[in-house]
């Protein structure tokens, strides 16, 4: 009888995503947002409560924040990471420091404590790849010169992650110094030697995997990363950080098999984990985060632009592409939730789980729009105010916030 | 004359973005997406960062404007020709074909045709000048080198059901 409650409850779910997922389609808006909203309706205070899949949407959210981050992982060659931070590492940390310490503060002046401020850093940090990369390909902007700028910036903050998230999945499990230094040299370690590995032997590791038979692919690269992802996590390093070392390791053919046949699981998992985070904030807990959440959410736009624009000046694009790649970085997605559901899921702060919500739904709506709009916008200002002053300060965009009510 | 330099960029998480300065000093690029798809860009000129223009091509689809872009005819897995008419092929072992699980010397490719296997790809890896008893699989490529009659007949001979 229980089975037969679960399948029911599941199968609705997955199917209200699919139709939800069709309506953003026409839309062109990501699903993110509408799956987070979907996850608030069938929550706890929501519309309808749901009870008995519980536990299996826990396991199946689990799943998806090892796909979302092995897939990551599969995108990026080794090589491909190492000469980045090579280059472009003073645009990561300018990166780090406009957007990283907003949410540090105002978690801080909440009164949140400092475990909640490094949660928060994160989430307001790390800009989402899949949102943007789908921006710039419908925009036509795949091929323009500041691209190589804003995907560089979006790797950096990806390879931070493999050594923020170990720092955070030891803060929230509240380990004392001592422990958490040891956590962090293993994560820094494997990392390093992953990547080594990676760019000495990536051939070798991806014949081991490899096969021709997709069903056998399959299952040898899924076994292969949970399996790093549970012994990761046994370590205290995070899960996460398991699935994308990964899928770093992996190149070449085999990399391009796993992505082809990984893409509907993870899209699947990645759903269900949006909707699972959902399932854990109550709705009634969203409107005292929203003002914060938006004020947050404009703030961290604004450094966002500046980022690209500092970036690409730093690449020697001209002005407009400046404010086209600060724009383009605006969007925030997948990876501030996350970041955001370790600490929601240790019971870290309260509010923390409903404000990173309510952020994310803005800025993954507002995102596109920067994208599109924060070129004219800052072009028209310019002509405006005499082109007499080189660099206007980026508050051209401001212009558009209030589209985010 | 040379060929011009493509310069290549490579475009994390995205693939390799190739561009071309022509002799009229117009700028065109190609973006090469991880799953084929092609991008073909090009600049405006009161803006040279970005694009005027950005198709979207499907792998077949650059295939027939590659074909067409030839200054000279050829078929679409032609690798290379020289003016001694010797020509390399790509020829893919069907999973149909009868040569799939048989090892090459049974085909006796050389002795009927002339033309000779010089490497095998599979999957992630190159086999280079394969043995007679290297056995092929459905999916295979072969690297076949030889006068345009004679990879046209190893072609027919590796179609064989």
């Amino acid at each position: 009888m229980h089975s037969a409650v679960l399948l029911i409850e599941f199968g609705s779910i997955i199917l209200g995503l699919g139709l939800l997922g069709r309506f953003a389609g026409r839309f062109r808006l990501s699903p993110i947002p509408l799956y987070l909203l979907a996850g608030l309706a069938f929550g706890e205070g929501g519309l309808l409560p749901f009870g008995a899949s519980e536990e299996f949407v826990a396991t199946g959210a689990e799943i998806g924040v090892i796909l979302l981050l092995l897939m990551l992982g599969l995108e990026y060659t080794a090589s491909d990471l190492v000469s980045n931070l090579k280059t472009h590492y003073p645009s990561g940390l300018v990166d780090c420091a406009l957007n990283a310490l907003p949410g540090a503060a105002v978690a801080l002046l909440l009164g949140w404590g400092p475990v909640a401020a490094v949660v928060l850093a994160g989430v307001t940090w790390i800009s989402s790849s899949g949102v943007i990369a789908k921006v710039l390909g419908d925009l036509g902007r795949v091929g323009n010169r500041e691209t190589p700028v804003i995907l560089s910036v979006l790797v950096l903050e990806d390879l931070a992650m493999a050594v923020y998230l170990p720092i955070v999945t030891a803060l929230v499990a509240g380990v004392g110094l001592m422990a958490g230094s040891v956590t962090l040299a293993i994560a820094l370690g494997a990392a390093g030697l992953v990547l080594f590995l990676a760019v000495r032997y990536g051939r070798v590791i991806s014949r081991f995997v490899s096969s021709d038979d997709p069903e056998k692919l399959l299952l040898v690269v899924l076994g292969l990363t949970i399996l790093v992802a549970g012994v990761a996590q046994q370590l205290q390093v995070s899960a996460a950080v398991g699935a994308f070392l990964v899928g770093i390791a992996l190149s070449g053919e085999v990399a391009e098999g796993a992505h082809t046949l990984l893409s509907p699981l993870r899209d699947l998992f990645a759903a269900v984990f949006f909707v699972f985070f959902g399932l854990h904030t109550d709705p009634s807990s969203i409107p005292p985060v929203l003002l914060p959440a938006l004020g947050l959410a404009v703030v961290t736009a604004l450094t966002k632009i500046a980022t690209g624009y500092w970036a690409a000046r730093r690449a020697g694009i001209s002005v407009k592409g400046r404010w086209r790649a600060g724009g383009a970085l605006v969007a925030r997605g997948e990876f501030s939730i996350v970041i955001a559901g370790l600490a929601v899921s240790a019971g870290i702060e309260p509010s923390l789980g409903p404000l990173a919500t309510a952020y994310v739904l803005i800025l993954v709506v507002l995102g596109p729009l920067t994208a599109r709009y924060t070129e004219p916008v800052a072009t028209w200002w310019g002509r405006r105010r005499e082109p007499s002053r080189p660099e206007p300060a980026p508050r051209a965009t401001e212009t558009e916030a209030p589209v985010a009510d | 004359m040379s060929a011009p330099r493509l310069k290549a960029t490579p475009l994390p998480g995205i693939g390799v973005q190739y561009d071309l300065e022509t002799r009229e000093h117009r700028h065109l690029s190609v973006v090469a997406h991880r799953d084929g798809t092609r991008t073909v860009n090009v600049y405006r000129s009161d803006d040279p960062d970005s694009c005027a223009q950005s198709l979207k091509l499907t792998s077949s689809e650059a295939g027939s404007l590659i074909d067409a872009l030839k200054p000279s005819h050829h078929s679409p897995s032609l690798l290379y020709t020289t003016d001694l008419g010797l020509v390399a092929e790509r020829i893919e072992v069907a999973a149909t074909s009868r040569w799939n699980g048989r090892v090459l010397g049974d085909m006796r490719m050389r002795t009927e045709t002339g033309a000779s296997v010089v490497a095998v790809l599979r999957r992630a890896e190159a086999i280079p000048s394969p043995a007679p008893d290297f056995r092929l699989a459905g999916g295979d490529t072969l690297i076949v080198v030889g006068t345009r009659e004679g990879v046209d007949a190893a072609a027919t001979i590796l179609g064989r059901e």
